[in-house]
């Protein structure tokens, strides 16, 4: 009854909290711009792809099977997990277990995977602290980053350490009478344990550091660029699903051009509802629509990115990982002042002071990074808004892109040639 | 090739009241850039010996604001797509064939954002239809000593999924084909995308097209093989900065054709 008051206690408060994380979130969303979202069906099949099957974390095979590894054993760890809360509160054991064959299942698929991704995490932390990946290096990625990394990385570690040994002293507890099945643990306990079956308050500690660090690592990830770990199956989810080619309509510009050709619709009553935005382009966070910040959420700065970058390879400024980076900071930092004030200025913006204009420029739109983003992060379509915005607000092209413009409006082409030549390639053929 | 060949213009099949099956949108570099204007010809050949009915717009045609939107200039992108798609609709133009993936990509992708619907196809899959129908055959004496290595187009490629046809196209020469390590999705981009082509590259440690050429002659192959006008610039550049043209050549797949077709 005590342990049952306890883990009430305990679990109300972490539900508390992270409820005042996720609205905290939540209300930076009500600043930015619509994302129109249809096609469920199409919504389904890719998050069964992209997400639960991992097809585009293989792109890298070797690490992405290891990722796909650790992704794979959190699903099924999770509904362990879940049992495990409603142990707490009903103060009860394995109330799952009457599930038979399916409880089988799980327990050994999560024992498994309990060493497994016990394994997966030494070669990630071995990687991100004795070798020179180049794809986790960049200004972008400031020493918050690699702790970052390491604390999620300990932490899932402990957590399959604490479930390994609720497991062991499980099996060892009850000899052949548990419920679910245990392969690795049920192995190991004898070589760990020899005879001794009196390990009642090592199971019960182990129990409530599996779960306390459950719900500790459950409100650190929000802060953290592991956040991904709830944002991210939500991120493929809400994928764009025109052809990475296609960039959005900008509606807007069209009613201006209409008019512009079609002097007649000028004296058409404006459509209802449909206020004059009050600027073309993306120049801060209020500009962005969610799914641009839901992106920046879901980043999990892998530097796949960046890593196949034309611009970045050769050495220019631009960094594609860099941009989301950027825009999550930018709201931090702007959003509780646009929360108390919509109209909020500090002076700054996340073109200039975060994203310089070096860096937009530098774009070839090949679409490499949205291409081998593992969440389907769009970076092309952002870097455009925020070039849109460049150049229609601040007539900010670099010189010789006006000239192309200039061209285009002039002579119906990007170089300076007569549109009555535009024939000549069909003489003397 | 001894007869000459008349390209027709829509306007004048249209006074006769005609309507071809195809426009063929020839582009700004189509028809300007003095390089690409052979690779123009060389597809108006293929389409005359395959017998497609299509036509072109002559001077009508104008910019359809690729780059302009790709520069971010939405402004003067819509005021061209919205003239475009008057023209297009004089003409009831169900059907395009372009040979530059930048217009093949607009108007596929973004012209129906704006109301205008066609079917679009890149000059490389109506090539590959063509062979495919046994219209085009190319000599296999012309290439089978020669390695072909192909670049692909960033919105042929990976902007529309089209990593086949193209290589559809190659394997019909029979010549021997070699590929980059970076290929299909994975392709290293030219440089020129996002209308750097008509800007100065941002200050770095090298140019984006010199990274591709590099990569592209480490392969051995005498013949880089392109499907895009801009790529075509970049790598010709890139083969010249390398000091490699005497060597290595570069083509468009629709030039390859031609010439192992002896047209």
């Amino acid at each position: 009854m005590v342990k049952q008051i306890i883990f009430i206690i305990v679990l109300l408060i972490t539900l508390g909290f992270f409820a005042y994380t996720v609205k905290r979130i939540y209300s930076f969303f009500r600043l930015t711009k619509p994302f129109p979202v249809s096609q469920w069906g199409k919504r389904i099949n890719i998050t069964l792809k992209v997400a639960i099957g991992q097809t585009k974390i293989f792109r890298l095979p070797v690490i992405g099977f290891i990722h796909a590894l650790v992704f794979w054993g959190f699903m099924v760890i999770t509904l362990g997990s879940i049992e495990m809360v409603i142990d707490g509160i009903a103060g009860i054991e394995r109330s799952m277990s009457a599930t038979g064959w399916f409880y089988d299942f799980v327990m050994a698929s999560g024992d498994i995977m309990a060493y497994v991704i016990m394994l997966s995490i030494i070669i990630f932390l071995i990687r991100r602290l004795f070798m020179t990946i180049r794809r986790f290096y960049g200004i972008e990625m400031q020493p918050k980053s690699k702790i970052d990394a390491l604390i999620a990385l300990s932490i899932i570690f402990l957590l399959m350490i604490s479930l390994a040994g609720v497991n062991l002293t499980y099996v060892q507890i009850h000899a052949d009478n548990y419920e679910g099945v245990f392969p690795v643990s049920a192995a190991l306990a004898p070589i760990l344990f020899g005879e001794n079956q009196n390990l009642y308050f090592l199971h019960e500690v182990w129990w409530w550091v599996h779960i306390l660090l459950i719900f500790a690592f459950a409100n650190i990830l929000p802060y953290s660029k592991h956040f991904h770990v709830f944002t991210s199956i939500p991120n493929v989810f809400l994928s764009r699903l025109e052809p990475l080619g296609h960039l959005p309509n900008m509606e807007n510009v069209t009613r201006e051009v209409k008019l512009m050709l079609d002097p007649e619709t000028a004296f058409a009553p404006a459509p209802e509802g449909d206020a004059v935005p009050l600027r073309f382009g993306v120049k801060d966070v209020e500009d962005v629509t969610w799914k641009n910040y839901l992106d920046s959420l879901a980043c999990t700065e892998c530097g796949r990115c960046t890593a196949v970058c034309p611009a970045n390879i050769t050495g220019k400024k631009l960094s594609p990982r860099k941009i989301f980076v950027d825009l999550r900071a930018r709201m931090k930092e702007k959003g509780p002042g646009l929360l108390k004030n919509i109209s909020y200025d500090d002076g700054k913006s996340l073109i200039g002071d975060y994203i310089s204009t070096e860096e937009l420029w530098a774009c070839t739109t090949c679409n490499a990074c949205a291409q081998e983003c593992p969440i389907n992060i769009n970076h092309p379509t952002l870097i455009l808004d925020m070039r849109r915005y460049l150049v229609m607000e601040e007539s900010a092209a670099p010189a010789s892109l006006n000239t192309m413009f200039a061209n285009i409006e002039n002579n119906g082409a990007p170089w300076q040639f007569s549109p009555e030549d535009r024939m000549k390639w069909a003489e003397n053929l | 090739m001894d007869t000459k060949i008349n390209v027709p213009l829509i306007s004048e099949l249209s006074a006769q009241g005609e309507t071809p099956e195809y426009l063929f949108w020839v582009g700004c570099a189509g028809a300007f850039d003095e390089r690409y204007q052979k690779v123009t010809r060389a597809f108006v050949r293929l389409l005359h010996h395959a017998g497609v009915s299509y036509a072109v717009l002559g001077t009508e045609e104008t910019c359809n604001g690729d780059p302009a939107r790709r520069a971010g200039n939405e402004m003067l992108f819509q005021m061209q797509a919205l003239t475009v798609i008057e023209t297009l609709k004089t003409y009831d133009v169900k059907k395009i064939i372009t040979c530059c993936p930048h217009c093949f990509n607009i108007f596929k992708n973004e012209y129906s954002d704006l109301g205008g619907h066609y079917e679009v196809t890149h000059h490389s899959q109506f090539l590959k239809m063509l062979v495919d129908q046994g219209k085009l055959k190319a000599d296999p004496a012309i290439f089978n000593n020669k390695t072909i290595v192909f670049h692909d187009p960033c919105y042929l490629g990976r902007g529309n999924g089209e990593y086949e046809s193209p290589r559809a196209v190659i394997a019909s020469l029979k010549a021997k084909t070699i590929e980059m390590p970076r290929n299909k999705s994975k392709a290293l981009c030219c440089g020129a995308g996002g209308a750097q082509m008509f800007k100065e590259a941002e200050p770095g440690i090298k140019e984006v097209n010199t990274e591709r050429t590099e990569e592209a002659l480490s392969t051995g192959a005498s013949i880089v093989a392109t499907a895009c006008p801009f790529c075509m610039t970049m790598l010709t550049d890139g083969i010249k900065f390398r000091d490699k043209q005497e060597e290595v050549k570069n083509y468009d797949i629709a030039e390859l054709l031609v010439m192992a077709m002896g047209l």
